[in-house]
């Protein structure tokens, strides 16, 4: 008899001891497809609430005239923000010493003496940011939308963004026979602690393999992707899920994943948004890799990068789909035209890729070849 | 129809729940009972009642149709009856006539004298679909959480549930679900594979018995748990497969809302290794 009671005590324990682990009901549910489909978001209330707390808006900079001379004509060396009033030029300053540098260095952070030099790296960066910024804006609203972006979107009050990512060369290799782990088979955060692919991203943010990996036609022959490509998209996707506090659901209807026609709008704006990222980090982020000082890159000396969760951080839409742009309407776009250079077209793409052919998601370019093109 | 020699037991008046001597009769072969009247009642209003919701539904293509729950604004309220209330009927009527069915079986064990061993098991079964059905949309607030009744549709809500939370197969409870459900299967086979081998000697051979049954699986892995064991281990094995998956399901939402691989975090930062 004691014995019985010493098991039950002990499995009453093992199950408290698990409970402990999980949340308590009940959850707050969000209906997103026709009724019994399954597709719904769940979300803990108080997580969602501690998210909400830590994506407030920062308070607005009192407003400036947007007359007088032009910031190009009294400050030297004004690159990218020339079109602005120098009142206008010195209030977005000063919300970007607010966004981005920390407290105790305010405008030194990116200015030493003479304030045109350029000689400290940070400077650099941010005037490249800015470009990257209006760049956003103007050229990816099919990503971003009317919301569009600031320096505040990422840096949220920090020098470098909290989720920015770098190339993750994993643990140290093992001895022995079992020596290649192949990138996978650790639990991994960037991966919600799955043991998919601890590095999702460097294949699929910065270099542009394939992520379609679902044939598009039945039977064998026809599909040359391999489960451990699976794996690396399906890394990719926990990642983007994490990123957006979302899951599998928000973009897909499961029972054909790579079925443009059943699934929820929001698939297209995070199709665009990895062309984005991807866009973003060749075009803006790897040039800047000698800009910054070792001590700011990775483990491989990579340059911090941009992913879903740099902008998103935990959040379906940055910032709980606040924008920002109508306080700061300098950041959307170059206003007077002539004087402005056009950001660089993102390179090193496949011109398919770019949103701005007319690409229609109906017609993945990641679909294998046979089908490129076809209804799917 | 002629009757089986231990059906003599069996057709005994009394051991009924409810009804008395009422519905306490035989049609054919079969029991009929109180329960058995309801269980006819439920399943026949009931299926007309799909039937009806076919017909208001876009197709008759038997993979398709779908009755589904309604919307998660109507929470546990009731809805209208194209709305999803059609749904909540019928699964009022479906856990009438499954829990009808498994009462018909508790009167019929009384009449036998024998335990409750199998409407117990039935039991189990009926509290899967109940958890699933009615639990699980308790505790998340609304019907609409539950699976709509269709052959693709419900197994679509199955892929989409199971995605919500990113990978089900780091469920730990689907984990232990699943592992009773292969043996389950592993035991029923091995024990089929026993039978068919001792009842089929050969042409001219005697039917073996269960020494030798146990000799088999003494001489090939060590042990055996003997003919009235095999049954024990295989009524553990399924009844712990279904409480399991009854657990695996009503644990992700209520009590869980992100990634199950996340939820393993705290085996991962245990102080020892972490």
């Amino acid at each position: 008899m004691s014995r019985n009671n010493t098991l039950i005590a002990l499995g009453m324990t093992a199950a408290l001891v698990l409970l402990a682990g999980c949340e308590k009901p009940r959850p707050i549910t969000v209906q997103r497809g026709f009724r019994g489909t399954g597709m719904e978001l769940l979300y803990n209330k108080p997580r969602l609430d501690a998210l909400y707390e830590q994506n407030q808006l920062p308070e607005v900079q009192s407003p400036a005239s947007p007359d007088g001379p032009r910031a190009g004509e009294v400050y030297q060396n004004v690159q990218v923000l020339k079109d602005l009033s120098a009142g206008e030029f010195a209030r977005v300053m000063l919300a970007i010493t607010q966004w981005v540098a920390p407290a105790d260095q305010s405008c030194n952070y990116c200015h030493q003496g003479e304030m045109s030099s350029d000689t400290l790296y940070t400077k650099v960066v941010a005037r490249r940011m800015l470009q990257m910024t209006r760049d956003i804006n103007t050229n990816w609203k099919a990503h971003v939308g009317a919301t569009g972006v600031t320096c505040y979107t990422c840096h949220h009050g920090q020098q470098v963004p909290a989720q920015a990512w770098f190339i993750d060369p994993g643990p140290p290799p093992v001895k022995g026979f079992v020596a290649d782990r192949g990138g996978k088979n650790i639990p991994a955060a960037i991966v919600g602690s799955s043991s998919l692919p601890w590095d999702p991203l460097t294949p699929f943010l910065l270099e542009a393999n394939d992520i379609r990996e679902q044939g598009t036609v039945p039977l064998a022959g026809s599909n040359r992707h391999s489960i451990k490509q699976t794996e690396w998209t399906y890394g990719l996707m926990m990642y983007m899920s994490n990123s957006l506090g979302v899951n599998c659901t928000y973009c897909h209807n499961t029972r054909a994943f790579g079925d443009w026609n059943s699934s929820p709008p929001t698939r297209v704006t995070a199709w665009y948004g990895i062309r984005m990222s991807r866009a973003l980090n060749n075009t803006y982020m790897l040039p800047l890799t000698a800009t910054f000082p070792a001590d700011q890159r990775g483990p491989t000396g990579d340059v911090g990068k941009v992913g879903c969760g740099t902008c998103h951080r935990g959040v379906y839409k940055p910032l709980f789909g606040h924008s920002m742009l109508p306080d700061y309407p300098e950041l959307a776009g170059p206003r007077a035209a002539p004087a402005v250079e056009t950001p660089a077209v993102p390179t090193g793409m496949p011109a398919a890729d770019a949103p701005a052919s007319g690409m229609t998601p109906t017609s993945d370019p990641a679909a294998s070849p046979a089908m490129a093109g076809k209804p799917l | 129809m002629a009757m089986l020699s231990f059906e003599r037991k069996y057709r005994v008046a009394g051991g009924t729940l409810l009804g008395g001597d009422l519905f306490d009769f035989w049609v054919g072969p079969f029991y009929v009972g109180f329960f058995g009247v309801t269980t006819i009642f439920c399943a026949l209003l009931g299926t007309a009642l799909i039937l009806y919701g076919a017909s208001l539904g876009p197709t008759w293509n038997l993979w398709q149709i779908s009755i589904a729950p309604p919307d998660i604004k109507y929470g546990l309220q009731l809805a209208p009856l194209r709305e999803g209330g059609l749904w909540q009927i019928i699964t009022m009527l479906a856990l009438g006539a499954f829990v009808s069915w498994a009462l018909r079986e508790v009167e019929i064990c009384r009449k036998l004298g024998m335990g409750y061993h199998v409407p117990a098991a039935f039991g189990v079964a009926i509290l899967a679909y109940f958890t699933l059905e009615v639990v699980r949309p308790v505790l998340l607030g609304a019907w609409g959480h539950a699976f709509p009744y269709g052959i693709f549709s419900h197994l679509d809500w199955v892929s989409n549930v199971g995605y919500q939370y990113l990978h089900f197969h780091y469920n730990p409870a689907h984990m232990i679900a699943v592992s009773f459900f292969f043996t389950t299967t592993l035991a029923l086979a091995m024990h089929g594979g026993a039978i068919l081998s001792m009842a089929n000697p050969g042409q001219g051979r005697v039917v073996r018995g269960a020494e030798h049954e146990n000799t088999f699986f003494r001489d090939t892995i060590g042990y055996s748990i003997g003919a009235m064991g095999i049954h024990r281990l295989g009524y553990l094995l399924a009844v712990n497969a279904g409480i399991w998956s009854a657990i695996c399901i009503v644990i992700s939402g209520p009590f869980w809302t992100r990634g199950w691989p996340e939820w393993w975090d705290w085996w991962l930062n245990m102080p020892i290794w972490r």
